[in-house]
């Protein structure tokens, strides 16, 4: 097994005049699953096609291990590729399918037929091995094809491209754990492209991001999760997406429409002053009824207390006596369950708080927004430039809570962006 | 259809020969859909019980009415021919099938078919692999789909009576390129005037020529609609040119190519213009094709009776044929 390595690797289908793919360097390490996100036409299957050899990058090298493989053709890399469709040689049985790459690679007959009989026991296609590939059903026909990958013994590799869209949802997710216990057994690096955050989150050990051509972030699921560091991964995962307030600095201070919501940390040194917009997680977001907030008294006093009780973490209290919070007029409360969505208006802009579903709020109230300190950020250009602090206290206190709450929840509801 | 030409210069019962096929496997197929569904629909009306108004047959007249005037009526005095003896508009006997038993056993007419079945079967044999081959050479992408495309269409822009002058021509030992070409820089004594081999050659040369264009646009529309994906997962699976062709390719070229050797059956079997000019189905009887002797005797001799059974066997020759094509052709594989 070995890393897969692009160095400054790039692609144009015009000669120049747009990029399909903007020079990139990233290593795909072995023996890991990555999930590839984004959204349509961001190049995902133009990265796979350059790592598979399909096509030849307008620019840059590849590497696999400490082999450079830029010039070397398709059938001279040890990589698998599934489509997001079935492609299968139809009028042969599942069984000459599954020996195709093999046969083209002179395989004695014996070590054929052993590659295949384990192939076919290892994904179930026992049964099937004699019919004739084009009258299986759609789910089936992937999993071939997923055979076909898996068949040859030197494959470093495997990229699948959304191979799951055309299968039933029942069955997507006995192949996503299939195709997770063959990953733990093989060892392949796997790579796998989906429009799906669920199937991504729930897959991989590592999410990649990528966004017009561009990485936008990678890492851990989680990490994608609690710290954005793209508007767009903030938007793309999770469900409801991230909350965007603009917002301006001035002092080191960071006011939404005027009121003060917290101190700006920079991500590298202070901040310059001018606008800025927050991004915060509808699951950070706390609704503090209007009474504890200094010079408020308003109709709201009787929800007190009412709050989602098992959401908050031990940072909240230390975060709500620091800042005061935003005051926003509820505009409606959408009951999804097992949580609440409370929508709210604020200096013109939609806020969207993630409560338990314990909570009562009502629309055209008016209540205090606060952020879960170290869980808002700071994007200028939609790219993160630092976070929102709380006042008066340290960055560092309240990390833990939050991120075990979110956790658990970041999987659930909705799909896709 | 393609053969419109032809079918113009050629006599009346080629016309309604060559007109009939076409529709005939059409309609077959549309019965055969019908009667295929017809008890699940009885079934169904059964089960709801409601009467069923069978008005919207009416619907169906206008076809009915426009088949009968092209293609039954016509037919209908053909067959009127073929079973009287006529010797003036006002004089004629009832004669049976009397016509249809001296065609069969005529030796000019057996002759004249093994020769038309064995002329289409070497245009198939050349044409089909042919024309697929020079489809799977022309570009996928690029400036030269155009130029690749405009050239191998070329040939299907010259009208037929035209294609056998070209030949003619440029077969002709004294004057023609090729013939002279043949006969002085290759040595070979080449003379399609005289030599039966010799004509036979050119004429089946020109059909190739003519022809072959056809079958490739038909198999490079074929090869275009393969989603690149399959392309792909060839290489991927290391797959030589050989084997993406024989695994990829050419599965999904049956439909395409089962249309194309019934139009070049069926084209081929009623050739006409093409030999007539160029041999006029000389020398001897050697390029005397079944159309070329049903003009000699419907035109030439004016013999209505045998020229009308001569016509409905031909008819039902290449209808029988057509059909065993189609059948295997899309049975099979499946
Ligand atoms: N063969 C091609 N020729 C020209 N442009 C192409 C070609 N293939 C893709 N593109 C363009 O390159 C960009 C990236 O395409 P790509 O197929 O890699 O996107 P994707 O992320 O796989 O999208 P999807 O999720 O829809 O599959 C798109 O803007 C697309 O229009
Ligand atoms: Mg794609």
């Amino acid at each position: 097994m070995a890393d897969i390595r692009l160095e400054g690797v790039s692609h144009s289908y015009d000669g120049g005049r747009t990029w399909a793919l903007k020079p990139m360097t990233w290593t795909w390490r072995s023996n890991r699953a990555y999930a590839l996100l984004g959204p349509s036409g961001c190049g995902k299957t133009t990265l796979l096609n350059i790592i598979s050899g399909l096509i030849s990058p307008t620019t840059g090298r590849i590497w696999l291990g400490d082999r450079e493989v830029t010039s070397v053709p398709t059938a001279g890399r040890n990589i698998a590729q599934v489509f997001q469709f079935p492609v299968l040689y139809e009028q042969m049985s599942v069984y000459d399918n599954l020996a195709f790459p093999l046969r083209n690679r002179g395989y004695p007959r014996a070590e054929v037929d052993r590659r295949v009989r384990t192939v076919s026991q290892l994904l179930g296609l026992d049964g099937h091995l004699g019919r004739r590939s084009r009258r299986l059903d759609p789910g089936r026909q992937q999993i071939v094809c997923l055979g076909r990958g898996l068949v040859r013994p030197d494959v470093a590799a495997v990229l699948l491209d959304e191979p799951l869209t055309v299968i039933d949802p029942a069955l997507k997710w006995t192949l996503r754990s299939k195709l997770k216990e063959i990953h733990r057994d093989t060892g392949h690096t796997l790579v796998y492209v989906t429009h799906d955050q669920t199937e991504a989150l729930t897959f991989a050990d590592e999410v990649v991001v990528l966004k017009d051509g561009e990485i936008v972030q990678a890492g851990e699921p989680t990490e994608l999760f609690l710290a954005p560091a793209h508007e767009f991964v903030g938007h793309f995962i999770g469900s409801p997406g991230m909350n965007v307030v603009p917002a301006e600095i001035t002092g080191g201070v960071v006011r939404v429409g005027g009121a003060v919501v917290g101190r700006a940390a920079g991500d590298g040194g202070d901040l310059p002053p001018g606008p800025v917009r927050i991004g915060v997680r509808p699951e950070f977001v706390r609704i503090v009824p209007g009474r504890d907030a200094p010079g408020w008294g308003g109709p709201e006093t009787d929800t007190a207390g009412r709050d989602a009780p098992g959401w908050d973490g031990p940072g909240r209290d230390a975060g709500a006596r620091a800042a005061p919070g935003l005051q926003a007029r509820i505009t409606g409360v959408d009951r999804m369950g097992s949580y609440h969505l409370v929508h709210a208006r604020v200096d013109g802009h939609t806020l969207v708080s993630k409560t338990g579903p314990g909570s009562r709020h009502e629309p055209g109230a008016v209540a205090f927004f606060r952020f879960d300190p170290g869980r808002a950020f700071l994007f200028r250009d939609e790219v993160r430039c630092g976070s929102l602090a709380p006042l008066g206290g340290s960055l560092e206190q309240p990390l833990e809570g939050p991120l075990e709450g979110a956790r658990g929840r970041s999987p659930e509801g909705r799909q896709g962006a | 259809m393609t053969g419109k030409g032809a079918e113009e210069l050629a006599p009346a019962g080629a016309t309604v020969a060559g007109g009939q096929v076409a529709g005939e496997i059409l309609t077959g197929d549309v019965l055969a859909g019908a009667a295929r569904e017809a008890p699940g629909e009885q079934d169904a009306s059964r089960a709801d019980s409601r009467t069923k108004n069978n008005r919207a047959w009416f619907l169906v007249l206008p076809v009915v009415v426009s088949v009968a005037f092209t293609a039954v009526i016509p037919l209908m005095t053909v067959v009127n021919f073929s079973v009287q003896d006529i010797f003036s508009p006002t004089d004629r006997i009832f004669v049976g099938l009397d016509w249809f038993r001296s065609v069969t056993r005529d030796p000019e007419i057996r002759a004249a078919l093994l020769r038309t079945l064995l002329f289409s079967a070497q245009v198939l044999l050349l044409e089909i692999p042919l024309g697929v081959a020079l489809a799977v050479s022309m570009p996928r992408r690029g400036a030269g789909v155009s130029v690749a495309l405009v050239l191998v269409a070329l040939p299907l822009l010259i009208p037929w009576n035209v294609v056998g002058t070209i030949w003619q021509i440029f077969a002709r030992g004294d004057i023609g390129l090729g013939g002279w070409t043949i006969n002085n820089v290759l040595g070979v004594n080449f003379n399609y005037t005289l030599d039966s081999t010799d004509a036979w050659i050119t004429v089946l040369l020109m059909d190739v020529w003519h022809w072959t264009p056809l079958v490739a646009l038909l198999a490079y529309a074929g090869l275009r609609s393969i989603p690149e994906p399959y392309f792909q997962a060839a290489q991927i699976d290391g797959a030589s040119a050989w084997a993406t062709f024989r695994h990829i390719q050419l599965p999904r070229l049956r439909g395409v190519l089962t249309i194309a050797i019934l139009l070049r059956f069926m084209d081929s079997f009623m050739i006409y213009t093409e030999p007539f000019v160029v041999t006029g189905g000389g020398p001897g009887n050697a390029t005397s094709f079944l159309s070329i002797l049903l003009s000699k005797i419907a035109v030439g001799q004016f013999d209505l009776g045998p020229a009308g059974a001569f016509s409905l066997l031909y008819f039902l020759i290449v209808q029988i044929v057509s059909y065993v094509f189609f059948t295997v052709l899309t049975r099979t594989g499946r």
